[in-house]
């Protein structure tokens, strides 16, 4: 015999009113066969029998409101007489005899996360037995637990496994361990494998297009980048440049826009030092050099030479350093230590076009600086329209230390500093 | 990856074809010979009793010559809530969603077709809002959007009502889901314009998908497809 419960349609669920009844008392049903209906708030349910037999009892009337696993009917089989106080059975008939699976561990289809409840399986399966000894919230607890509800004894009707069941159970620790985050550990490359015959050719990656892309994949998954982009109007940088560009070549040195943005990077960083720092565990470490990054685009790669103590040169120390790295990354005559301990890094994705550039930070820093490229466009001043050099700058940041605010604080100073260049600097 | 959800617009149907076509629908669905589906549609002028108002018809109030002189029917439906009326002009929406394996909950298919509804008229401009303890789309006292729904073996049937220009006088022959207290409206009052059935169509279609998780798939949209996942 099996009881016929008030099925449990949602969490917030407590009760259900029976609207009607489609089977009669005496008449056979088929598993799965819609018995009866139910209204709870705006929502009306056609219930399927969870059994095949006869409905040999109707406990709760059309009409009437009962609790949430109240048993409002009985299946048996025919002749069975309802009166006789059947046995107490501690699981619905449609699960007995059938041999329990082994029970499923951490990496088990019923228990994967994100997998959702298990898909149906044959009537009278495991599936099937879960399913009726426990309530959605018991089993979504269950899911989130990695627990296999079958092994779990219940204490509800027809040994339905609640809530408080499951919990006790989670507390006694006999539920297994939660699975190892895999977000954690490094992805497996899903890339596809080429057979020989395949038209394509393939070529080993160089030792530095390696290191790159190690590189890039640890920064990605280490800093949660955000970015900000700001707007500078380069109208006064560009005039200097084009003032002192001769006595600067004259001295040996080529005046660069990346030099005026080099100087006022550093003074901006000086300012605002936890854009100069890393992470490092628990701790903000705080670097008191300013050891600036400059990304050299190569042939088949990038390098970024860092020019150390950024902070004790003028514009003429900083356009030397840069215009000699520059040449030494691209005719490869680096020292390792010139591409090392770099506090912070800028990179220049305009000089190929690119209106503002969105880059990865260069670990262990936790800011980039990209510059977009320097073009003449109509800007409003003073509610008029002019013709100014702009240049769109991008700050991404690793939103573990630095927040939007910082990052605003800092790129509000540079603009100004760029803007409004201290001719004495020069 | 993302369910898939037909979308059928389907124009003007009566309520009896509708019936018959979501049950074929719901088998098909039970059976997982289909994707989940949504159709959208408008009825011709009819008033529907829901599962609890069968046999009591005192939430209409006009008179059965009234309405026969104002062409509409009565019909009863499977559906729950109250009383309702549907008439050209209402965008009517019947999903027939299987909610296995993960939204099987009655109250959170209800809130996930309000929070559609009120995410759908947001394109236009309109805030709505839920009502405690009262189902649908409301701006301030008045119902925007109603919701009656009917789940078997957790697929979904019946859906909701949006009013984007629908003749509210036509309301005044019930009382609109048994609630005398409360007034109807619609999306061409509260914008002053007369939108066309196809936007509205869309900014739900697209809302359903967002709300649902799921892929449109809907051969008669002029919009790009929802982006798999």
């Amino acid at each position: 015999m099996t009881n016929v419960v008030m099925p449990q349609m949602g969490e917030s669920i407590a009760e259900g009113t029976i609207v009607r009844w489609i089977k009669k008392v005496g008449d056979s049903i088929d598993r799965d066969e819609p018995l009866f209906e139910i209204s709870t708030d705006k929502v009306d349910a056609e219930i399927p029998s969870p059994a095949a037999g006869v409905l040999t009892e109707i406990k709760v009337k059309e009409g009437e409101t009962v609790p949430v696993n109240s048993v409002v009917a009985t299946i048996g089989t025919a002749g069975e007489v309802q009166s006789a106080a059947p046995p107490v059975q501690t699981l619905p008939e449609a699960a007995a005899g059938q041999p329990e699976r082994p029970r499923t561990n951490g990496s088990g289809a019923t228990a994967a996360p994100g997998a959702g409840t298990a898909p149906e399986e044959a009537p009278g399966s495991h599936e099937d037995l879960r399913r009726q000894k426990s309530s959605p919230l018991v089993r979504r607890i269950a899911q989130e637990h990695h627990v296999d509800i079958a092994q779990i004894q219940g204490t509800g009707l027809s040994g339905r496994v609640t809530k408080q069941d499951i919990l006790d159970y989670i507390e006694s620790g006999q539920a297994s361990a939660p699975i190892v985050d895999e977000t954690r550990s490094p992805a497996p490359s899903p890339g596809p494998t080429y057979k020989p015959g395949e038209s394509v050719h393939i070529v080993p990656m160089s030792v530095m297009r390696r290191k790159i892309a190690e590189h890039m994949v640890l920064s990605a998954r280490t800093s949660p980048h955000v970015y900000s982009v700001y707007e500078v109007n380069f109208a006064r940088v560009a005039a200097l440049r084009d003032k002192k560009k001769a006595a600067y070549e004259a001295a040996g040195a080529k005046l660069t826009f990346t030099a005026f943005i080099a100087k006022v990077t550093v003074d901006a960083l000086r300012q605002f030092p936890i854009v100069n720092a890393s992470v490092d565990g628990d701790n903000i470490v705080y670097k008191k050099d300013i050891n600036l990054g400059i990304a050299v685009a190569l042939e088949n790669g990038l390098i970024v030479p860092v020019i150390r103590n950024a902070d004790d040169r003028n514009l003429l120390g900083l356009s030397r350093a840069i215009n000699d790295l520059a040449n030494r990354a691209r005719s490869k005559k680096l020292n390792p230590d010139e591409v090392q301990a770099g506090t912070f890094t800028i990179t220049n994705p305009g000089i190929f076009g690119a209106l503002y550039g969105l880059p990865l930070i260069n670990q262990p820093q936790v800011a980039i600086l990209g510059v977009g490229s320097i073009e003449k466009r109509a800007v409003v001043i003073d509610d008029a329209i002019a013709i100014r050099p702009v240049c769109h700058v991008t700050l991404g940041y690793d939103h573990r230390l630095v927040d939007g605010a910082d990052a605003g604080r800092f790129l509000t100073y540079f603009k100004d500093k760029l803007e409004n260049f201290d001719e004495s600097w020069t | 990856m993302r369910r898939d959800m037909q979308v059928r617009r389907l124009g003007s149907v009566t309520y009896g074809d509708a019936l018959d076509l979501q049950k074929q629908l719901v088998e098909e669905r039970k059976a997982d010979a289909i994707p989940d589906q949504l159709l959208l549609l408008e009825h011709p002028p009819v008033i529907t009793l829901g599962v609890k108002t069968r046999s009591d018809r005192s939430h209409v109030v006009a008179t059965p010559e009234i309405l026969e002189d104002e062409g509409v029917q009565i019909l009863e439906s499977g559906r729950g809530g109250d009383v309702t009326y549907h008439g050209p002009g209402q965008l009517v929406g019947y999903p027939i969603l299987d909610l296995r394996p993960d939204r099987c909950d009655v109250h959170r298919y209800v809130r996930d077709l309000e929070e559609t509804l009120i995410q759908a008229v947001l394109t236009f401009g309109i805030v709505a809002h839920r009502a405690p303890g009262l189902t649908g789309a409301w701006v301030g006292n008045d119902k925007l959007a109603a919701i009656g729904v009917r789940i078997a073996r957790w697929v979904t049937s019946h859906g909701f009502a949006l009013n984007v220009s629908t003749n509210l006088s036509h309301f005044d022959f019930i009382v609109p889901c048994g609630i005398a207290d409360k007034g109807v409206t619609s999306l061409e009052k509260l914008t002053g314009n007369r939108l066309a059935m196809r936007d509205a169509e869309d900014a739900v279609a697209l809302a359903f998908a967002r709300v649902f998780e799921r892929t449109l798939i809907d051969s008669d949209s002029a919009l790009a497809p929802t982006p798999r996942e």
